[in-house]
């Protein structure tokens, strides 16, 4: 029953984590179902009440199946800073766009919401009862009804500092809820097979997003590890590959990651944790593998690249070396050959992982990794970047007080040819990029403190 | 190890290039374990298969009813599309060995799962 009519306003209603991921997540998204990103405030900020226009609800809808960053999407209203700025708001709302929802045969309620304050029940009631200048002709049903409308008040972000009144108010039509219920139920906590390193649900689900991950792509992990980042992709319908260069983690073998456990179980292996979400069937094949000497054969059919290299912190950065350097530390590994251990400096995978997601990615296909900063020595120039590939997200959480990674999203929108491997050596951004190299050292050692009495010494 | 994998698989031996593909596949063991049959992801790995790899890999496998290429009409088909998906997705190698064409060098295939690592000798530089 689409209403021909321009582009609706719809109010988000965010989740409060993970906050500079937000936009980058519902960005994607709508580019995903064909919507553009249209808002009317410069900037969100840290507010959870995001207003934007979308073409159509199909599309918002589809949005809500996706998004883990947004709670809840309502179509907008009416909405201002006062009651009084509300009411009049809601007068100039069409009517013929109410009509369909407020109809005699059908049912409704009315919620209120509050953030950052609570109400009393007589408050919530009185402002119910002054919505009642709205031509709702259905009948009132508190259980199963047809429509639900919501009034939300925003008090501010400050729980120490609550305001007498509303700064906004908004009042809109529920429509869907978002996928937030995935964090709980994919929890890393549940999960059959975990390491070290296991990625948070949330962020794993977001990633999924910010790769623009749809229904039979094809998903590669080239640092699986215990394939958290594959079971996202899988459950948004992807088909999915993973390499490790670590042939006890991709056979499920060696050492547990859980307290109280010590040697793996059979039923831990990246297989069994997709079979444990019952999406066996998008698991194509694990490699043991060194990501920087691919096995794959020329050509372009990785939807996305999705992955979290290692930092050289909790799990050891490694390539394919001399026969001199054993790996210490390798149990139940039958084969010879893990000739392992020469130091992969951080900037040269980066480099690897780049040119690697450029040839091998479809047009327009994503490369989403998460790159280790050292935040006293942070810039923009320091992320990595080609000329195949367009940045289009650059998103940070941090670590220690020190340090930090970013998640880097980047679009391929131009076919490789061979000389553009060698470009980035003509850019002066490669010398701060070999920052990376030291990034354990500087992890773990006081530099920041060293950095401190240097400056002190330096002014006296 | 499923066939659709060997057939995105390339030998990366040092001075190899593009003549490190098709690895030949030999088996000890192989299984068939059934996969949800979607005609839509199969229709899209189409274009994307080199048949004559598949085609000699299926013999080494002596698979049965394998066609020989795509039919008009392909992504309509779905006497074909079953037919790859039984071959792409549904055949997997368990135990067994991928060799490289050029250099001769054999990658094991262990509970379902190659190992590609190399040497830095037999690596590209």
């Amino acid at each position: 029953m689409a209403l021909p009519c321009s582009l609706n306003r719809y109010l988000l209603l965010m989740a409060q984590e993970h906050l500079e991921f937000r936009l980058p997540e519902i960005k994607s998204l709508l580019s995903l179902f064909g919507g553009q990103f249209t808002n009317n405030q410069e900037t969100y900020g840290k507010s959870p009440f995001w207003i934007l226009t979308i073409p159509s609800e199909d599309i918002a809808r589809n949005l809500m199946k996706r998004t883990v960053c947004a709670k809840s999407i309502f179509e907008l209203w009416g909405h201002g800073k006062s009651p009084e700025e509300l009411y009049s708001s809601l007068r100039n709302y069409p009517v013929e766009k109410m009509v369909p929802f407020l109809h005699s045969d059908s049912t409704y309620k009315i919620k209120i919401h509050t953030f950052n304050k609570t109400l009393t029940q007589e408050e919530k009631v009185k402002r119910i009862d002054a919505l009642e200048f709205l031509p709702f002709e259905g009948k009132v049903n508190l259980k199963k009804p047809q429509h639900i409308f919501s009034v939300l008040e925003d008090y501010g972000l400050d729980p120490n500092c609550i305001p007498e009144n509303p700064h906004n108010i908004y009042f809109g039509r529920w429509i869907a809820d978002g996928q937030r219920e995935l964090i709980e139920s994919y929890s890393v906590k549940k999960r059959h097979y975990i390491g070290n390193t296991s990625m948070d649900a949330g962020l794993s689900f977001i990633m999924a997003n910010h790769g623009k991950v749809k229904k039979n792509d094809i998903v590669f992990d080239p640092f699986v590890g215990t394939g958290g980042l594959l079971i996202a992709s899988a459950h948004f319908g992807a088909y999915v590959y993973g390499t490790d260069i670590d042939y006890n983690t991709v056979h499920g073998l060696g050492k547990a990651s859980r307290k109280n456990q010590k040697w793996r179980g059979p039923d831990e292996n990246i297989r069994a944790n997709l079979r444990q979400y019952g999406l066996e069937k998008y698991y194509l094949d694990v490699l043991v593998s060194d990501a920087s000497k691919p096995s794959w054969k020329k050509g372009t059919y990785f939807d996305a690249i999705i992955t979290d290299p290692p930092y050289g912190i909790r799990e050891s950065t490694r390539r394919t070396g001399s026969q001199k350097e054993i790996q210490k530390g390798i149990e139940k590994c039958p084969e010879s050959h893990v000739p392992v251990s020469l130091n992969y400096h951080l900037s040269d995978m980066f480099f690897d992982l780049l040119n690697f997601a450029a040839e091998t990615l479809t047009l327009g296909g994503r490369l989403v990794y998460w790159l280790p900063v050292y935040t006293p020595e942070y810039t923009e120039e320091m992320v990595p970047w080609h000329p195949c590939l367009k940045l289009i997200s650059n998103c940070e959480q941090k670590l220690s007080s020190h340090t930090a990674r970013r998640l880097i999203t980047m679009e391929k929108v131009k076919n490789f040819e061979n000389q553009d491997q060698y470009s980035h050596l003509l850019s002066d951004q490669f010398l701060p990029y070999q920052g990376h190299n030291s990034f354990r050292e500087k992890y773990f050692s006081g530099i920041t403190k060293r950095i401190a009495k240097e400056e002190k010494s330096s002014q006296e | 190890m499923k066939l659709l994998t060997h057939n995105l698989l390339s030998s990366h031996v040092r001075g190899v290039g593009p003549r490190g593909f098709p690895l030949r596949l030999e088996a000890t063991e192989v299984r068939v374990i059934p996969v949800e049959f979607n005609p839509d992801f199969v229709a899209r790995m189409i274009p994307k298969v080199e048949w004559a790899a598949l085609l000699e890999a299926a013999d080494h496998l002596r698979l049965a009813e394998v066609p020989k290429g795509p039919t008009q009409g392909y992504e309509q088909d779905e006497t074909f599309l079953r037919k790859m998906h039984h071959v792409l997705l549904e055949v997997e190698v368990v135990e067994g060995t991928l060799q490289c064409p050029e250099s001769g060098r054999v990658f094991p295939i262990t509970r379902g799962i190659p190992n590609m690592l190399l040497n830095e000798e037999e690596t590209q530089t």
